[in-house]
């Protein structure tokens, strides 16, 4: 008789992950019975700091809930609070908003990419490596990242905690001059992304199929980003507003992050999902360019996410063109009146679909807040896609060629761990 | 001579002052010539024991894993730099140390006994030497070159103390203080930004923490006598810098009582 082989894999720190996160495996007799990734970001309680607050703070406190996608987190609570309020901020002001999220797909996409994913299927331990065998793919990327940063500053004066958002619309419109100064690079950066569309569609990524249920806002008549319902593979379709009828979360004792299920299932957020749900409402040059590089969507490769994310950056210039050219400035907020309320909206982060509702009493001050980001959507996801990913794989491999594999895994879904937000569990609200 | 080497860490942050790094495009190129990375966990160098000439910390004490996390840093390394409001001041999360929090875990999470967490978001000079403090929410990358280049040279960097106004001023802005009767806390905020807010119609709030002589109790009495909620007033100088005494005295004096709101 032999004795099961147990292995505890204990991976201590992720890199080449925003935030800070560990994995680990528990594996009896060449079975994986459990696969972990426990999120030690420490709490930071937003919800918490928002209370009490008047709602124009707002975009101030919630952007420091991450550094790498802080506008998704302005836009959302700034959106929720205008229908909190019956606000409708016209169209110039949702074009422009546009742009903002085109920018921080594009920063954080190009990010993603060149920083934390390309390194694993090109036999880099780090971009810096990377850069000294790649250095035109590596400079490519930094420059549609300094494009995507450059998008946000423009109406937020730096791409880190930008400023320029409002309840209402924006504190300032762009000057003409600087937005046509931008356009020739906005000219190139297309051509610089449709180089990155074709060289990520020549990686030899893995071929590797799961089923999963993909969430993601989808709008009639545009690449859904800030407005739209939020639906399903599943056929779902609610408004932001029943959210939570739908989505709940759980605390694992692992994690400060809380683990979000669709009546009771995991599922994928993010890039992928969104083009697996929206493909169709993408422009036709975009359409024209995923086919003739032998892209096709929907996929049921969690690797595609990378040609997913690869696409969206091509995406997000091809859309900034469209929006600011021929640009001139209009009225860049309307007035917005204390009143008391409540709203819930949804929008998509770089990494996936954002739910944010707030209650205000009648001077404006927050009595209630509730955010839940895209990594904790997935973290569930994840963790499925683990066990069934390294069961396929075989624990007969090394620990060392367990890990990579793991965390090559990971990578694909972008977790952002930063935001250590969270929501209160027992909270109920009444209409 | 030897390539003086840098580390980055991350204590409790939103990662946005890395960012600054990871956003400086070629200029992050031109700093991997210029000194050897030696650890730097999101952009994948795992090195955390390695000693270095300078290291850059993010983020505030806020567990038990932070302080001892900060403790071995300090140890390894020849000069801390401390970056960003979290790690100079405590952060956005060092509102924690100004409202009743005690309740904060259990209403958010369901099971409190797997969080460790601490009572209050503490600077990183309340636990360590720090030999030098860049300030922002993020830093900025001028100043983080510059510090860089500085410190290669063996000479302290020339940051400023004055406040937010002087910038202001001289980038020819109109005050949104007087002309719009925005909650501006410029008058009381270390200069830095380049005036970053009341150059696009916005109040400052107080990204690069308490300027030299900050006169809160002078601004709020303007503020609350320009017609902003008292609680208003209150909750501006409790904000990104809310870990800074001067600022948690302003909140003290200008808030209203919770039993009074209630009544």
């Amino acid at each position: 008789m032999t004795d099961p082989r147990n292995i505890r894999l204990r991976v201590p720190v992720i890199t080449r992950l925003e935030g800070e996160g560990a994995l680990e495996l528990y594996c009896r007799d060449e079975q994986l019975e459990r696969a972990v990734l426990r999120i030690f970001e420490p709490p930071r309680f937003f919800e918490k700091f928002l209370e009490g607050k008047h709602y124009s703070e707002q975009p101030i406190i919630a952007a420091r809930i991450c550094g790498i996608c802080p506008i998704a987190y302005q836009m959302t609570g700034v959106r929720a609070i205008e229908r909190a309020l019956g606000l409708e901020s016209g169209d110039w002001i949702g074009r422009m908003r546009r742009v903002l999220q085109c920018g921080e797909w594009l920063q954080s996409h190009a990010l993603h990419i060149h920083f934390l994913a390309l390194p694993d299927f090109l036999g880099f331990s780090h971009m810096l490596d990377m850069a000294k065998v790649h250095p035109q793919a590596v400079k490519r990327g930094l420059r549609l990242q300094a494009l995507g940063n450059d998008l946000i500053s423009l109406s937020g004066g730096r791409s880190v905690h930008p400023v320029g958002l409002k309840v209402g619309g924006f504190h300032n419109a762009p000057a003409a001059d600087v937005i046509a100064a931008l356009l020739p690079r906005i000219d190139e950066a297309l051509v610089d992304a449709e180089a990155l569309v074709r060289w990520a569609a020549g990686l030899d990524l893995p071929d590797d199929h799961a089923s999963f249920t993909s969430v993601a806002l989808h709008h009639p008549t545009q690449y859904a980003m800030n407005e739209g319902r939020v639906c399903s593979s599943d056929g779902l379709d609610i408004d932001a507003c029943d959210y939570r009828q739908h989505f709940r979360e759980h605390q694992e004792p692992h994690s400060t992050a809380l683990y979000s299920l669709l009546d009771g299932e995991p599922y994928l957020v993010g890039p992928l999902a969104r083009i697996n749900l929206n493909f169709e409402q993408f422009p036709a040059e975009v359409r024209a360019l995923a086919d003739d590089c032998g892209l096709h969507f929907p996929s049921d490769n969690i690797y595609h996410s990378l040609l997913a994310r690869a696409l969206e950056c091509y995406y997000a210039v091809w859309e900034a063109r469209q929006l600011l050219s021929g640009y001139a400035a209009q009225a860049f907020s309307v007035p917005d009146e204390p009143r008391a309320g409540w709203g819930a909206h949804c929008t998509e982060a770089p990494r996936g679909l954002i739910y944010h509702h707030y209650g205000l009493d009648p001077e404006g001050f927050i009595t209630e807040a509730c955010i839940i980001p895209p990594t904790s959507q997935n973290q569930a996801r994840i963790e499925a896609d683990l066990m069934r990913g390294l069961t396929a794989f075989g624990l007969e491999h090394s620990d060392q060629e367990l890990q990579f594999f793991a965390e090559r895994l990971i990578r694909n879904y972008d977790p952002c761990i930063s935001c250590s937000v969270h929501f209160l569990d027992l909270r109920v609200h009444r209409h | 001579m030897a390539q003086a080497s840098i580390a980055v860490h991350k204590l409790t942050s939103c990662s946005g002052c890395q960012s600054v790094f990871l956003n400086l495009g070629d200029d992050l190129l031109v700093l991997n010539e210029l000194v050897e990375i030696s650890h730097f966990i999101e952009a994948g160098l795992n090195n955390f024991d390695a000693e270095v000439d300078i290291a850059f910390v993010e983020g505030s004490i806020t567990t038990p894993d932070d302080e001892a996390r900060i403790l071995k840093v300090r140890e390894r390394s020849r000069f801390v730099v401390a970056i960003g409001a979290c790690a100079c001041s405590g952060g956005v999360q060092a509102l924690r140390n100004v409202k009743d929090s005690v309740g904060w875990a259990g209403a958010v999470y369901a099971d409190t006994e797997y969080l460790d967490s601490l009572a209050e978001s503490r600077p990183v000079a309340q636990l360590v030497k720090v030999d030098l403090e860049l300030w922002g929410c993020p830093i900025s990358g001028r100043q983080l070159i510059a510090t860089v280049r500085a410190l290669l040279q063996g000479v302290p960097p020339v940051l400023p103390t004055e406040k937010v106004c002087q910038e202001c001023k001289r980038a020819g802005n109109v005050c949104v203080l007087v002309t719009k009767a925005a909650p501006c806390l410029g008058p009381v905020t270390r200069a830095g930004c380049g005036a970053l807010c009341p150059s696009f119609g916005a109040p400052c709030y107080t990204c690069f923490g308490a300027s030299e002589q900050p006169n809160c109790d002078s601004l709020g009495e303007r503020l609350v006598g320009l017609g902003i909620p008292q609680r208003q007033v209150a909750e501006r100088f409790v904000s990104i810098s809310s870990g800074l005494e001067p600022y948690q005295k302003a909140w003290a004096r200008w808030r209203i009582p919770a039993k009074q709101l209630d009544s």
